[in-house]
């Protein structure tokens, strides 16, 4: 089989999805093939870890489509990542069935709790895998097309549109706090028991849904570099570079902004929506305008505008936090920021901007 | 939802749905145009028509609405009172800057502005009219017609050997030069080009006049320009502006003479060099 000629030349691209074919089959063998007191042996915990870093990653690259792109700098965009995980919640949460704490075979606890009778509406058809599958694109995308419908139309762009996403995940965690809502709250959706039958506490079911992870990944890898190669890339960049030269050539640019700002959106819905099974619960909490603020400054890190450095930079910036909110958990938000002000100082072009630079030395 | 769908299907250029008709001799018209802005009349009752194939320098001191006008030409101001009108039958006041774009409009900025990080060879492929629609956007590849335009283009404005060259890198005439192309690859009908000739060369300038010259016929070109140098190599008509509305109008050797432009422009200009 021969590769098409927009992936044979993204060597950086090659070698991610590489890494993502040895990690998909590596981490599985290593749990599955060596003892448990094996020095190498990974446990669960961490291939669910290795999990939750990949969903980052795809919400990384999302971002990286429109801003390293096409040069909107969304800081909201861990609320489509937090509405495609709330969507796959809500089924996790039909599939409690009677086997919640009192036993309501059609409501989950936090209705029963809030003395409620029926399921509200909303949450018809969350009971079966296929429609909410479909609502984890649909819903993020759907808001991102009305959000960018307007905001583009209205020509709202740099900081301000900046500002504006900011307070769209602001009152969308406001929203979901609220109890009346019905999305459970501040405590949110969790002590989900099976996906599919399958147990969620189960090693396989972990690692299936850690290799649908890297899969997903690849994909929206593959799908963004597919876009950026093709002409509609060539407008991206021209609208972010330009965005009167590209009007004045005759592109409608809020159109190609909401369409792709869309898909954006339903890339990071797919993240938030594997997300959640692995980390066992959502909460408003994923809303946090800091939620995609960090998102943001992993793709600076990483290197803006190369999809690649997207996922390097979501990888090693989750791996520190993993590891300093361990060690010193006062420290991590500095470090973050001093980062991120490391990173624009230093390597406006992010770490991959090293690897490059090594290449074109070689 | 289909009709939105059908919408984004036009997310670039639509093949012309109705041809300009110069039938009159005349392809733009602008008739009693006035625009204000908190209180400054940046165009005052400006009436201005374009002949088909015509070659015309605009010139005027600052502030005379040479920008304005060009905003309003490819709809990016709409004016208070007056009519614009492309051919007979196209009012352009009813569309916007890129529906105005693919009617058959292009329009070169004052600063050179050509995608940097894109090649040559993609900055004209991104100007390129036809096959922009949103099947034509998700393709990778060109066809053999559409390298040819681009061959041809690339030819006119010399930069045949730097077609895979970053843009960013090219000399600020050869800038120029690209973008001129990508307005030739959008095939108007109608080319306005904003200060040409600004930081050229005499080199640079002898080889726009040249390129500009040859346009004129196959398109109208109009051209809003400082250097009456340059003016002079490619003009047979000039229109003087002046405080937003049309002072003067005639051959430049004729309107060099004319007391009231020496008085506005011509004086202040040849004070300044």
């Amino acid at each position: 089989m021969r590769l098409p000629a927009w992936l044979l030349s993204d060597r950086a691209g090659l070698a991610l999805l590489t890494a993502l074919t040895v990690l998909a089959i590596g981490v599985p063998a290593l749990n599955l093939l060596l003892p448990t007191d094996h020095p190498l042996h990974l446990s669960a915990y961490t291939i669910t870890l290795i999990g939750k870093y990949l969903c980052y990653a795809l919400l990384a690259v999302s971002v990286d489509l429109v801003w390293g792109y096409m040069g909107i700098l969304s800081l909201g965009h861990a609320a489509f990542f937090a509405l495609g995980g709330y969507c796959f919640g809500m089924y996790l949460m039909r599939q409690i069935g009677a086997r919640g704490v009192y036993g309501n075979s059609e409501l989950p606890d936090f209705m029963v709790f809030l003395n409620w009778s029926e399921l509200p509406w909303y949450w018809y058809g969350f009971d079966q895998f296929w429609f909410a599958a479909l609502m984890v694109l649909i819903v993020p995308g759907l808001l991102a097309f009305v959000f960018g419908w307007f905001a583009f139309r209205s020509r709202v762009s740099g900081v301000y549109l900046s500002i504006i996403t900011q307070a769209l995940t602001y009152a969308l965690m406001l929203a979901f706090f609220r109890n009346e809502m019905g999305f459970g709250g501040n405590n949110g959706l969790t002590d989900f028991k099976e996906v599919l039958g399958f147990s969620l506490h189960a090693d396989g079911t972990r690692i299936v849904l850690f290799a649908l992870s890297a899969l997903a990944l690849a994909g929206g890898y593959l799908a963004c570099r597919w876009l950026v190669s093709t002409r509609l890339g060539r407008v991206l960049v021209a609208i972010r570079d330009s965005e009167d030269r590209a009007r004045f050539l005759g592109y409608r640019v809020e159109r190609v902004k909401a369409l792709v700002f869309t898909f954006s959106a339903m890339l990071a819905g797919v993240a938030g929506a594997l997300y959640v099974p692995q980390v066992g619960i959502i909460n408003p909490g994923e809303f946090a305008p800091l939620n995609s603020i960090e998102a943001v400054i992993w793709v600076a890190v990483g290197g803006r505008g190369t999809l690649v450095g997207a996922v390097v930079g979501a990888v090693l910036v989750n791996y520190a936090k993993t590891w300093l909110t361990g060690a010193l958990p006062e420290v991590w938000l500095f470090a973050l920021g001093g980062l991120f002000v490391a990173v624009t100082l230093l390597l406006p072009r992010g770490l991959i901007a090293l690897w490059r630079r090594r290449e074109a030395t070689a | 939802m289909s009709e939105l769908i059908s919408e984004f299907d036009a997310a670039g250029m639509h093949p012309l749905v109705e041809p300009v008709d110069a039938s009159h001799g005349i392809l733009l018209y602008l008739e009693d145009v006035s625009v204000t802005f908190d209180g400054f009349k940046a165009i005052d009752h400006l009436s201005l028509y374009i002949g088909d194939g015509e070659l015309r320098c605009i010139i005027g001191p600052n502030g005379a609405g040479k920008t304005t006008m060009m905003d309003i030409i490819t709809g990016k101001t709409k004016p208070d009172t007056g009519r614009v009108f492309f051919g007979q039958t196209i009012d352009l006041l009813k569309l916007d800057e890129p529906a105005i774009a693919r009617a058959g409009i292009g329009r070169k900025f004052q600063r050179p502005t050509v995608i940097e990080p894109l090649t040559v060879l993609e900055n004209l492929e991104l100007a390129m009219s036809g096959a922009k629609r949103l099947r034509g956007l998700l393709s990778t590849r060109l066809s053999k017609a559409e390298w040819e335009r681009i061959a041809a283009v690339l030819e006119r404005i010399g930069l045949s050997e730097h077609g895979d060259r970053p843009a960013g890198i090219l000399a600020h005439g050869q800038k120029q030069w690209l973008e001129i192309g990508m307005l030739l690859m959008q095939e108007p009908r109608l080319l306005l080009v904003d200060e040409p000739v600004a930081g050229m060369t005499p080199a640079e300038m002898e080889r726009t006049a040249e390129l500009l010259k040859s346009l004129a016929g196959e398109h109208s070109v109009v051209v809003v320009e400082h250097d009456m140098g340059f003016v002079r190599s490619i003009a047979d008509k000039v229109t003087v502006l002046h405080q937003g509305r049309v002072l003067a109008e005639g051959r430049l050797d004729e309107l060099q003479t004319d007391p009231t432009v020496i008085e506005v422009y011509l004086g202040v200009s040849d004070a300044q060099h």
